[in-house]
């Protein structure tokens, strides 16, 4: 992990300006293939159907941008936090809470200007307080004591009846009716999360070429090193944490909104595990990694099933399908999905034919 | 060139200093029953270039980390410029003026030269936090830029620092150094596995300093630490146990004999 992130976007901060060209530098640097998934992403309800949109899609994005955040703390500040679907969960609880649920005895029906913001907020806040306590240890440590805030916080959520509605959780949470649009409807969800992972995205690609991001990662390559710079290695580490966690709060609060309900369940220990498979098998270098490992996880949670059944095998033996596929994937592949790709690629340009391009077997 | 363009923490708390630049009480470090530093007692004016001398184990580098803070002394105190930051962590003796360079470099190899120099000129300025981007017209930028043009690694500014040689890590390694506005700096053998050429480049950087900054200088190469200290140090087996003119520490029998006796000489 001692490389910083070069996203095949040139984009360095140091390379000179093209002369002569109002293009500001980021926007020309991004390459085509990147335009092209873009612009399909835009057109895709022309093609794809309701189920896909809202299920497949809605559903990667939300599941990306939790393991995006993972990706940050992890790619970029070498800290492996479990506790990011909880942080999740934590702003999907205060939106049924503050806002309006089934539940009408707990929830507040607070505007959704307010408790939106105060939500992202609480579990900001929530993600600070793990972070002090998490930056103190190293390593399979820091996993550790992520992990057992999950667990805590599961428990807690299905214990506790006078704040979080205990086992039963809420139901009934939907999003605003904001400029009259139905939000939960397949085609304007598609777009509230698309909008919301690509600005994640975005964000994350551009911070960490700044100062914070920059200095991040001097800190997981030489933390050391970086005190004798006059960084405070402590602080810096634990705003990492508080800015990744409003990542997985804005997923969060999308995700009560998918659902329409949230329970215990919803940030439970196997939901926990599943963030990190999809952030691993995806790749943590790299922001793009999360989405990609997310919309593995969602295909083969939707479909395993099927192509179990077609096979003459149990359909509920799906988590062995998506089992095998996490141990391939690191077993060839410790960078995850975009790791194979890579190496498929430098395969690829060293030993290709120049003439044609084909071949990439010596 | 020049390095003292950056007013900032550090310049400002020249006011407030007083008396030296370096000053340490008594101080004793050990690791577990061994004893690295034995009570030294340590005063460097400012401006004042030091050179520190004796055989490896003799505590040099761990009077460093001492020093910066990597390490907490068991006893004693050390003041900078006056002011105790015995208890200090490292980043608030950094901003206030201290600066240093490792033995074995410690760079971030993954980034590039200039993007290292950069981390450096932020660590001792405000927005250490900042999400925006820097351009290359910003003040912090220059400053990074002029620091690596100093060190002669003007060529290689986008290069990540993985690649560089090993001569070029060593000169990045004082540029990291020299960023900010430092005012006393403490120099790890940075001639270790310089070719002569380098050696003599290191030299003309060293003392053509700016007079207000001081430094002490680790060094085994007697021939540039003699050439770039105005006083030295001897340490052995974790004490100071003599300081001079480099003139007289070269003749001084007890030195000769136990640290130029080695087959150094």
């Amino acid at each position: 992990m001692a490389t910083v992130d070069q996203t095949g976007i040139p984009n360095r901060l140091t390379r000179p300006r093209q002369a002569a060209s109002d293009v500001p530098e980021w926007i020309s640097g991004i390459p085509v293939s990147w335009w092209v998934v873009g612009v399909a992403l835009l057109f895709m309800p022309v093609v794809a159907g309701n189920f896909v949109l809202f299920q497949i899609f809605g559903w990667a994005f939300i599941l990306g941008m939790i393991a995006l955040s993972l990706m940050f703390l992890g790619g970029y500040g070498g800290m492996v936090s479990l506790a990011q679907m909880s942080i999740a969960g934590l702003a999907g609880y205060m939106v049924a809470i503050l806002g309006p649920s089934g539940v009408q005895t707990i929830s507040l029906f607070w505007p959704w200007w307010l408790y939106i913001p105060v939500a992202i907020l609480i579990a900001a806040l929530f993600a600070t307080l793990i972070g002090a306590l998490a930056v103190r240890t190293e390593g399979i440590y820091t996993i550790m004591i992520t992990l057992a805030i999950a667990a805590a916080f599961f428990y807690f959520t299905r214990q506790n009846y006078t704040i979080f509605n205990g086992y039963t959780g809420f139901a009934n949470v939907v999003p605003p009716e904001l400029f009259g649009i139905n939000w939960r409807r397949p085609i304007p969800f598609y777009y509230l999360t698309l909008a919301c992972a690509a600005i994640s995205f975005a964000v994350v690609v551009y911070v960490s070429r700044s100062p914070f991001g920059l200095a991040l990662q001097g800190v997981r390559d030489n933390p050391r090193r970086m005190a004798a710079l006059g960084f405070n290695v402590f602080a810096h580490r634990v705003f990492a944490y508080t800015f990744a966690s409003i990542i997985a709060a804005v997923a969060g609060i999308l995700m009560v909104w998918q659902n329409a309900q949230i329970a215990p369940g919803t940030a439970g220990l196997p939901a926990v595990i599943d963030i990190l498979v999809i952030a691993i098998v995806g790749g943590l270098k790299r922001p793009i990694g999360p989405f990609i490992g997310a919309f593995i996880y969602v295909i083969l949670r939707t479909y395993a099933p099927d192509i179990l059944l077609a096979l003459n095998l149990p359909g509920d033996r799906f988590k062995l399908l998506i089992g095998l596929g996490f141990l391939a994937v690191v077993y060839w592949s410790p960078d995850g999905v975009l790791g194979l790709w890579e190496k498929w690629r430098s395969h690829r340009q060293t030993r290709g034919d120049p003439l044609t391009g084909q071949g990439g077997k010596s | 060139m020049s390095l003292t363009a950056e007013r900032n923490v550090g310049e400002m708390l020249t006011a407030a200093g007083t008396g030296n630049a370096l000053e340490l009480r008594g101080v004793t470090r050990m690791f577990g029953a061994l004893a690295a530093l034995t009570d030294v007692t340590l005063t460097v004016k400012p401006g004042e270039r030091r050179g520190v001398l004796g055989s490896n184990g003799a505590g040099k580098t761990t009077l460093f980390n001492c020093v910066t803070g990597d390490f907490l002394p068991t006893s004693g105190t050390i003041r900078l410029f006056g002011e105790d930051v015995t208890s200090f962590p490292p980043h608030e003796r950094i901003r206030r003026g201290l600066r240093r360079t490792y033995q074995i470099s410690l760079l971030f190899g993954g980034l590039s030269v200039i993007d290292n120099v950069y981390l450096a000129c932020r660590g001792v300025s405000r927005g250490r936090f900042s999400m925006r981007r820097p351009r290359r017209s910003d003040a912090l930028m220059q400053s990074a830029t002029e620091l690596i043009d100093a060190v002669h690694l003007g060529d290689v500014a986008e290069t990540l620092v993985a690649e560089l040689s090993y001569g070029q890590q060593r000169q990045l390694e004082i540029a990291l150094a020299l960023a900010g506005a430092p005012r006393f700096i403490l120099f790890d053998e940075p001639a270790a596995g310089l070719s002569p050429t380098e050696r003599s480049d290191l030299v003309a950087i060293l003392t053509s300093l700016p007079r207000h900054i001081g430094y002490i200088i680790i060094e085994h190469d007697m021939d540039v630490a003699l050439r770039v200290a105005e006083t030295v140090s001897m340490m052995h087996n974790g004490r100071i146990f003599k300081e001079g003119l480099p003139s007289e520490i070269e003749n001084d029998p007890e030195v000769q004999e136990l640290y130029l006796g080695g087959g150094h000489g």
